[in-house]
């Protein structure tokens, strides 16, 4: 441990603390608009500056690791002042549209201007002219608006490990760009957002298609359905100031249903059905040894994008599994559009997701086609769904309780666990078991397949068989799990795991890059914990324990991987190679 | 031993003839079938200025001046065939210079190595290897004083022992040869003169540090300087001084190159290790300091190419012979590169604690122009104006920092009465914002806007308030900048304000340019009492902005007139009013 003094109040943090950290153990807030908890600090804004007694220079805190017997001063006039003139200068190089920006109200630049209680631009104003991006309709880049803070290069690079995006120019023509200067859908972008979720301003910001779920809701000849995914419920509460973690999924029915939409659905029931699809396309594999091993989990968008683009080789061990939202999907304009005799034209889709990647999945490939409509019409994220409810004056906090529509609303503990990172391996398992043993699992929690550590490796014991499985999240993870496998291909030796699920995010969905803002891995640990917990109430926690699912394969499907399953619920994948143009 | 003459046109001003002369003698020495024996080299700089054409003869060491084409076959009958010494032709020039880093450039073959070891090259090597342990170097580096001679003056036994002190299994040595201040070049001098120099204090440096790699990280646009390195290195170790086992001793060590390209940022060391890894030339926060964590992550010693030609004499000498030269806190000598208007502009290597005087006006020669110094410029782009009150100052880190400026990589710009200082700084500040990288934004927008306001200022449309705000970006500058670029780049904003606060004034107030630099702020006019009608001007202008004839007299068309000042410089009557 280590002792120092902060604004005269001593403190002993841990070794390798900085500065920012253990000033916050003493409730003082040291602005800063680059570091980001997730990130290594980039030390690019230069708000953070803070004094050290006997050094000539103002130090960063966010990067400037405390010191045995440090005595240090956070805030003087001379340091309010220079932080002052830094915010004023960025200001001087952003734009004055605050009010008809996506991040009004959201922005830590607003913020921090606000707080400075700047009322006057001492500076020449310097806005650049740079073209926004939309060309991947699922993440907008509004250059203009960056602060070159480098958390979206950082993110992108270091903890996706995509690198679509970096810095372009020098100098005061510093930009933000996909390298080359092509358009992101261009580059090699998998939309997985996780830029957006950590941009500070609105440069990066989620494609905004609340307008188009509007004009649907609006029009009478339409029957507009909704699905809610996992991790949503969890999270869309801290939008509206309540703590994350929150389970509001029964409050969440009731607003869409006040929304306009004719039926309310849920994911989970989704993922229900796609852990009979996965589960015994395993069991095919693993026990009847049908196909290849081990088997790679494909609910992620981000991730079948980065796969297809970094590492196609992996397209045998892929599960053809659709992702749960498009089977709720193409369920509903098929199995649901013939139960309630409805026109599945006149159908709307709408899917609210923690992801801005499932804006893209939504047309991906011909198998999204499958119900012979788009099986999914809309996607929108987290965020845009709280925008919709602001927008419509509904208040959240005091909203009546409601349960969801049936046939494609119910679910199991294992669907709405698919939200964290570990979860569809953990509910994979619980049917798998089933499947093999044709038993169900005394105690079906998994423990050591969840947490945030970034590779997670276990062995899970079936009877007397044991599963050798793996669970990346975060796109840097993945490298490791995949070079094992590789290794073990080119050495000729036994595979090193069975099963893998990947996630793109980290922590998985309920770290999707559409979730609301302020991301860090406590909040992330607090949102799964709300799943676990809504699994831990489930009286049935197994997928196939589900009684609309056994309905489902009953009377329409057939059974599991079945012909019309596999029409209707499973794709393919294709090896679409970097920076093709 | 084979015979060098080295050749060098030393006037100022006038055409550089040493190419011509230098054709001359080598058909002399044709004419006498001497041209395998007699090496004839054409150096940048021979140590002394204003001798006309200088000519030194090795190893008789006779060094003539104001030699004419004429006198070659004497010289090479007399002098270089005969070993006899023309009085006549003696240059006397006594130099107030005293040359340590310097010592050999000009007076060996930068190509050959057996120059360099005749010139005692590679023998502090040999010492350190054989008789020395790292310790005792680190004592000897340390009683010598020498002081980081790349602009921070940071000790360099301390960064020596830093690096040594970190534990890893690698380690590695960088010579900083990312010299990018406007007008200077004493590392691109001694790379190119003295080649060996600088290879043996890294190996040496590696030696203490433990490292067994190092890197020279030198700019693209000194290609002669990066052939002449790899010549260097190439001729090394071919004689076994690079490798495995020097002088059959544990050490072994190798060297190679990477080219900068072209960004002034990347002298900063962690933007130069990034640019070395292949990265975004970025300045990273330091902690983590470079000897801790550098280049791929190991413990690394970064020095500048100066301070490296340094390490050799001062082994092979003591720490104590250097320390007794220069100042308490600044020991040794240091390379000036003097330009601007200076009559005699180029290398002055001179024993800390000179004064600014004796280098700018005796070794220098005052300006060119006879009129008298308005300021010195010293530090580049980071450093300040020191005004003429000052010249008596001796030159040392902690004098020069008292000034407002610093003693930077030895660049010094001498400024007379039609300089500008408003203009001045707004050249030092566009040089930084151009070079800046972008990533913080103090420096990336404080600095853009610092220029816009100069630029207003010496548009003649500044404001009052723009004195105050200049200051107030400068401070948050100096404060929050990431790394050295941004914190001293408000530098020579700041010292001009410092000491010509008035002639800010004159263009914000008055909407004058003192200097009659600013075009916006000042005009010519033709006098017509003194005007004789002679024309000179009206022929002489490039705009076509003079009216009228011989007849009728002339008048200039303000409009059109772009501010040359031709027609100022041909009137012989002083019949053309600027101001």
């Amino acid at each position: 441990m280590i002792k120092a003094i902060i604004n005269e109040i001593p403190v002993e943090v841990p070794e390798g603390t900085t500065i920012l950290e253990a000033a916050r153990k003493v409730q003082i807030n040291i602005p800063t608009l680059c570091k980001h908890p997730d990130l290594t600090a980039s030390a690019a804004c230069g708000l953070c500056v803070v004094k050290v007694r006997k050094s000539r220079k103002l130090l960063r805190a966010c990067c400037t690791p405390i010191e045995e017997g440090m005595d240090i001063l956070t805030h003087d006039p001379e340091i309010v002042s220079t932080r002052r003139t830094v915010v004023e200068l960025i200001l001087s190089n952003h734009p004055d549209d605050c009010l008809t920006c996506g991040r009004n109200n959201n922005c830590e630049l607003q913020t921090v201007a606000a707080n400075f209680g700047i009322r006057t631009e001492s500076f020449h104003k310097f806005v650049r002219d740079i073209p926004k991006d939309d060309s991947t309709g699922s993440i907008m880049l509004e250059p203009s608006k960056c602060i070159k803070c480098g958390r979206c290069v950082e993110v992108c690079q270091q903890i996706q490990d995509v690198w679509a995006l970096s810095f372009l120019q020098r100098g005061f023509h510093t930009r933000i760009a996909p390298a080359g200067d092509i358009k992101l859908n261009e580059s090699p972008c998998v939309k997985c957002g996780q830029c957006s979720a950590h941009c500070p301003t609105g440069a990066i910001f989620e494609q905004d298609d609340t307008v188009k779920v509007w004009r649907a809701l609006q029009d009478p000849e339409k029957y507009c359905v909704v699905q809610i995914a996992p991790a949503v419920r969890v999270a869309i509460g801290e939008a509206f100031g309540m703590a994350p973690g929150v389970n509001l999924t029964r409050r969440l029915y009731a607003l869409l249903r006040r929304l306009g939409f004719d039926a309310v659905f849920d994911t989970n029931f989704g993922a229900d059905v796609t852990i009979m699809e996965e589960a015994s396309e395993f069991v095919e594999r693993f026990v009847h040894k049908k196909g290849k091993l081990p088997l790679i989990t494909t609910c992620c968008p981000s991730w079948v994008d980065f796969m297809e683009k970094f590492h196609p080789d992996m397209i045998p061990h892929f599960s053809s599994c659709k992702s749960p939202h498009e089977i709720v999907g193409v369920l509903s304009k098929t199995y649901y559009a013939k139960e309630k005799k409805i026109d599945p034209e006149k159908i709307v889709m709408v899917s609210i997701m923690p992801c801005t990647a499932k804006k893209y999945e939504l047309t991906r490939t011909d198998e999204m086609f499958a119900s012979g409509y788009q099986d999914v019409d809309i996607a929108i994220t987290t965020r845009e769904l709280a925008r919709m409810i602001k927008q419509a004056g509904l208040d959240f906090a005091h909203f009546p309780e409601e349960d969801a529509d049936h046939i494609l609303g119910d679910y199991t503990g294992a669907g709405v666990i698919f939200g964290a990172t570990g979860g569809v391996m953990e509910a994979a398992l619980r049917t798998a078991y089933f499947l093999v043993t044709e038993k169900n699992l005394g105690k079906v929690d998994f423990m050591n397949v969840r947490g945030l550590k970034g590779v997670k490796e276990a062995s899970i014991m079936i009877d007397s068989t044991k599963i050798n499985v793996a669970i990346a999240h975060g796109l840097a993870n993945v490298e490791y799990v995949i070079n094992r496998i590789r290794e073990a291909q080119k050495k000729g030796e036994p595979m090193p795991y069975d099963f893998i699920e990947v996630m793109a995010c980290p922590g998985g969905c309920i770290g999707g890059g559409g979730q609301p803002y302020g991301v860090t891995d406590e909040i992330r640990l607090l949102r799964s914990k709300g799943l676990y917990q809504d699994d831990q109430e489930k009286s049935l926690r197994c997928s196939h324990d589900n009684a609309f699912v056994q309905k489902l394969y009953n009377e329409f499907l057939g059974k599991p991987l079945g012909k019309r399953s596999h029409e209707l619920l499973h794709t393919e994948y294709k090896s679409r190679p970097v920076y093709s143009r | 031993m084979d015979k060098k003459v080295f050749i060098k046109d030393t006037s100022a001003g006038a055409k550089d003839q040493t190419r011509d002369f230098y054709t001359a003698f080598i058909d002399q020495l044709r004419q006498r079938k001497l041209e395998n024996s007699v090496q004839l080299i054409r150096v940048a700089d021979i140590g002394v200025y204003n001798q006309g054409i200088v000519v030194r003869i090795t190893p008789d060491d006779f060094l003539y001046g104001h030699v004419e084409p004429k006198d070659i076959p004497r010289i090479i009958d007399e002098s270089v065939v005969g070993g006899k010494r023309i009085d006549s032709l003696v240059c006397h020039h006594v130099s107030k210079q005293f040359r340590i880093v310097l010592r050999n450039c000009g007076v060996i073959d930068p190509e050959n190595i057996d120059d360099y070891i005749a010139a005692d090259g590679y023998q502090a090597l040999a010492k350190v290897l054989t008789e020395m342990t790292p310790e005792q170097v680190l004592d000897e580096m340390k009683k010598s004083g020498l002081r980081g001679r790349g602009g921070a003056g940071y000790p360099t036994w301390m960064k020596w022992k830093m690096t040594r002190q970190a534990q890893a299994d690698r380690k590695f040595m960088i010579c900083n040869g990312d010299e990018g201040d406007p007008g200077a070049y004493m590392d691109r001098s001694v790379l190119e003169g003295d080649p060996h120099s600088v290879i043996e204090g890294m190996m040496i440096a590696g030696y203490v540090i433990g490292a067994s790699l190092g890197y020279f990280y030198i700019r693209a646009e000194y290609p002669l300087a990066i052939d002449r390195i790899q010549k260097a290195i190439d001729q090394a170790r071919e004689r076994g001084l690079l490798g495995e086992k020097i002088f059959g001793t544990s050490f072994s060590f190798d060297l190679d190159i990477r080219l900068g390209a072209g960004a002034f940022v990347c002298g900063e060391e962690t933007a130069l290790i990034a640019s070395i890894e292949g990265k975004r030339g970025y300045p990273r926060p330091r902690p983590p300091f470079p000897s801790v964590k550098g280049l791929w992550e190991k413990p690394t010693c970064i020095n500048n190419v100066e301070t490296l030609a340094n390490i050799s004499a001062i082994l092979l000498r003591g720490g104590d012979w250097f320390s007794a030269i220069g100042t308490d806190t600044s020991k040794g000598t240091k390379v000036f590169a003097v330009t601007g208007k200076v009559k005699n502009s180029g290398l002055v290597e001179v024993p800390m604690g000179t004064t600014l005087s004796e280098i700018v006006m005796d070794i220098s020669g005052g300006t060119a122009s006879k009129k008298r110094v308005k300021a010195v410029q010293t530090g580049g782009p980071s450093g300040g104006m020191i005004p003429e009150d000052f010249l008596n100052t001796p030159v040392s880190y902690e004098t020069l920092q008292k000034l407002g400026s610093i003693m930077g990589s030895g660049g010094m710009i001498v400024m007379d009465e039609n300089d500008c200082m408003v203009d001045i700084a707004k050249f030092y500040l566009r040089f930084c914002v151009d070079e800046s990288c972008g990533k913080c934004a103090p420096c990336r927008i404080g600095g853009t806007q610092m220029l816009n306001m100069l630029e207003k200022i010496s548009d003649g449309t500044g404001v009052s308030d723009d004195i105050p705000r200049l200051k107030r970006v400068s401070a948050a500058m100096q404060n929050a900048s990431l790394c050295g670029l941004g914190q001293t780049a408000p530098n020579p904003v700041l010292s001009s304000l410092l000491y010509f606060e008035d002639e800010y004034r004159a263009h914000i107030v008055d909407k004058k340019c003192p200097a009659c630099r600013c075009g916006a702020l000042f005009r010519y006019a033709i006098i017509q009492d003194k005007c004789v009608n002679c024309g000179l001007c009206f022929r002489n202008c490039p705009a076509g902005a003079i009216l009228g004839d011989k007849q009728s007299g002339y008048t200039i068309d303000e409009d059109k007139c772009t501010k040359c000042g031709r027609c100022f410089e041909v009137c012989r009557l002083n019949a053309i009013f600027r101001g």
